[in-house]
């Protein structure tokens, strides 16, 4: 069975790699999503090399369908984020299989 | 936004640290998601998103520009789906 990885998974790396203290570690593991959600929110892209980027997009408003029920409603238009990834990433996922 | 503009942002927040390390904080934040995906495991950040690896069959595609098909081998993708935090900042 594989896990879920956490952000308490990332800050202790951070512990453990760079001798930062936990609190610390706990911290800009915060910051660093958040400054990425913030460049999103202004529609910014977001690249971080070898890993892969981020980015916005509008979707326009539509007709969709509730599949139980049949009824039409409609979607009001939103943004939403995509991640692209890297080829780097994109091959460090594939060798695994 | 890029990497090295997140470490700029970063290392203005974080006065006390070296820069040296600020870039190794923010090394090891996406080596540590990078490892978990190349593991199969999948990644979580509540507010954020979530990464996962998808399986994709082996099918038999078309070359767009010749129309010519050709075999896809069977493959693993990184994947990520929006979180619900986000999908609130994005929205309102």
């Amino acid at each position: 069975m594989s896990r879920s990885i956490i952000r308490a998974d990332i800050a202790e790396a951070i512990y453990q790699n760079i001798g930062l203290s936990r609190n610390e570690s706990a911290e800009i593991v915060a910051t660093i999503l958040d400054e990425i959600s913030k460049s999103l929110e202004k529609g910014e892209k977001v690249k971080i090399s070898s890993f892969g980027s981020f980015s916005v997009n509008a979707k326009n408003e539509r007709v969709g369908r509730n599949p139980k029920t049949g009824q039409e409603v409609p979607i009001t238009p939103r943004r939403v984020m995509t991640f692209r990834p890297s080829h780097i990433l994109r091959d460090l996922v594939n060798k695994s299989s | 936004m890029t990497k090295s503009e997140l470490i700029a942002i970063l290392a203005e927040k974080n006065p006390d640290f070296y820069h040296r390390d600020i870039e190794r904080i923010v090394n090891c934040f996406f080596d540590t998601i990078s490892d978990a995906l190349a593991r199969g495991d999948r990644v979580e950040l509540r507010g954020f998103g979530a990464f996962s690896v998808r399986h994709r069959e082996a099918r038999r595609g078309r070359n767009p520009r010749t129309g010519e098909s050709v075999d896809v081998e069977s493959k693993n993708v990184p994947f990520f789906k929006m979180g619900k935090g986000m999908r609130e900042r994005l929205n309102k």
